[in-house]
């Protein structure tokens, strides 16, 4: 156990290759505001990459521009390995469930397989197999508003995983939901991320959570949207009950609110000398 | 048992109060504008009675029933008639309405070309555009269809437009995400996000055929020959046979209601398990 503990988190290592790399980013919507300023992030196979900042600091529009959803005013996304990756290669999970309220939980799940042409008998053991892996077996003829709202974000996740993707990326995905559902969710994610070694981008403005799940917390800072700190997260996976209540863990999530802190000051402070 | 009982004791007055007003508020739905209708025709009966009206200026309901017995088979041919005319024109206002709306959100410069025709089509009343309709259009059912159709049409239209454009953002960011043709967006995504607002246009569409049809079988009344019940009533107007036509103005608001209440079934059976307005109340 204590040999473990010593050795960095596997794809913290340097070794991982890069998946993809964001060079001097920007985006400046047509009101004039700047959402994105100069954004360096690259971002390896394998990593749960956070991104951790207050209101305003972009990270929503970052997850974006990696979508595809939106493109840059400046810079590029280097997509190592070939190009821009294919979108079915990206799953995404928003801030809200985002479901289909007339579809029951199957078809929900099946949406994204369908959009590709696959038909409901050819997709069922997919969806089958990934209802289990969220924990929703015997749901699959239930209506979104049928479902709490921990089981909604559930098929949610389903739904962007159904596709295995190389890369999940997650817009506050929990934010909505209470801080005892909240922590079942971040397990039962994590469980999911060890066994497939997908790669991660989790937009929050939780240090606990960032610190819980991730392996690195990128620290963004608003006025102009921008990268303000990264913190490494050597802490060992499997991560569990018993490492949120560790000491480990409180200084990890002091350091990172510390830096957190700072990059807010910092915001202020250029919001002060802006006007 | 006891034990339910015992907890039926047990409410406080507050909580005891609000249990006896539901109860109340439940019978009364359906007692109350019963009780108010039986009332007003058997004040209706007694007004004939104690002023002596002579039965071709204000029949007594008894009357009217008896007529309605009576001229069944009369009636009930015209009604058909009309009926005809009222389904085939909102199929037409269905098929006319979804299928512009379709077109209108394929592309916001279509549906700002097009939308005013359809608002002035709209607010055109219908009795004024018959003679037009007269003029060019030969065949009496033809005449009719298209008079019961303008007026139907436009609430699914519009209705149905509305749908097409309120789909979740987000939803329409995942199809966009998941490489969705505009042809999957709009089965999968914009229609059964717009069936909600339909199903509303429907119900007032539904009112507004009959209406429609009934106001065309008036209006081509007066210069042709229809068999609707508008005619019946017209005939029995000029015959002063006022229970007659009393008895058709009860035919044409059964039917309406009919109509409603159908639209209204359908519109309930295909939302019941997921649309906010057909949920059950539960607080």
């Amino acid at each position: 156990m204590m040999q473990e503990k010593v050795a960095p988190a596997p794809s913290a290592s340097g070794t991982s290759s890069t998946l993809l790399a964001l060079r001097g980013v920007g985006k400046v919507f047509s009101n004039g505001v700047t959402a994105l300023s100069d954004v360096d992030l690259t971002i390896r196979e394998g990593d749960f990459l956070s991104l951790l900042g207050p209101s305003g600091c972009g990270k929503s529009t970052a997850l974006r521009l990696i979508a595809g959803l939106s493109t840059p005013t400046s810079g590029v996304l280097d997509w190592r390995g070939g190009g821009s990756l294919d979108r079915s290669n990206i799953g995404f999970v928003f801030q809200e469930p985002t479901l289909l309220p007339w579809a029951n939980v199957f078809d929900n799940v099946w949406l994204p397989l369908r959009l590709k042409g696959i038909s409901r008998a050819k997709a069922t053991p997919a969806i089958t197999e990934m209802l289990a892996r969220v924990h929703l077996t015997g749901f699959e003829d239930a209506v979104p508003r049928e479902l709490s709202g921990g089981m909604k974000m559930r098929v949610s996740i389903a739904r962007a995983m159904v596709t295995k993707p190389r890369v999940l990326l997650m817009d506050e995905p929990f934010a909505a939901l209470d801080e005892i559902t909240r922590f079942k969710l971040n397990n039962d994610l994590l469980e999911l991320w060890q066994d497939e070694r997908f790669t991660v981008v989790f937009v929050t403005h939780s240090v606990f959570e960032s610190v819980f799940l991730s392996n690195r917390v990128v620290i963004m800072a608003a006025r102009p949207g921008r990268v303000f700190d990264e913190l490494a997260i050597e802490a060992t996976y499997p991560r569990d009950e018993a490492f949120r209540t560790s000491p480990d863990y409180a200084a990890l999530c002091r350091q990172a609110s510390d830096v957190l802190v700072k990059a807010i000051n910092a915001t202020a402070g250029t919001h002060h000398d802006g006007h | 048992m006891t034990a339910i009982d015992e907890r039926v004791l047990e409410l406080d007055p507050e909580e005891a109060r609000r249990v006896r007003q539901e109860r109340f508020e439940r019978i009364g739905r359906w007692v109350l504008p019963l009780a108010i209708m039986i009332l007003a025709i058997w004040l209706w009966d007694r007004i004939c009675v104690w002023n002596e009206i002579p039965q071709y200026i204000l029949p007594r309901p008894g009357v009217v029933l008896w007529t309605l017995y009576n001229d069944a088979g009369l009636l009930f041919s015209s009604l058909l008639v009309t009926l005809r005319i009222t389904f085939l024109s909102l199929a037409l206002a269905v098929i006319g309405g979804v299928g512009l709306a379709v077109l209108f959100a394929q592309s916001k410069w279509v549906e700002m070309s097009f939308f005013p025709f359809a608002i002035v089509l709209q607010v055109t009343p219908i009795v004024a555009i018959f003679p037009l309709i007269n003029i060019y259009v030969n065949d009496q059912t033809t005449k009719l269809l298209l008079c019961a159709w303008i007026v139907a049409f436009f609430p699914i239209l519009s209705n149905t437009t509305l749908g097409l454009n309120s789909v979740d953002r987000n939803l329409r960011d995942m199809f966009k995400l998941n490489g969705a043709t505009r042809w999957q967006q709009l089965r999968y995504l914009r229609l059964p996000a717009a069936m909600p607002y339909f199903l509303g246009g429907l119900k007032i569409a539904g009112g507004l055929s009959l209406i429609g049809a009934v106001v065309a079988e008036f209006v081509a009344g007066t210069t042709g020959q229809s068999s609707g019940l508008a005619s019946r009533i017209i005939e029995a107007g000029y015959r002063l046979n006022a229970p007659r036509l009393f008895a058709a103005l009860f035919l044409i608001s059964l039917t309406g209601i009919l109509i409603f209440l159908v639209l209204s079934l359908i519109s309930h059976l295909i939302l019941r398990r997921w649309h906010e307005s057909a949920l059950k109340q539960e607080r």
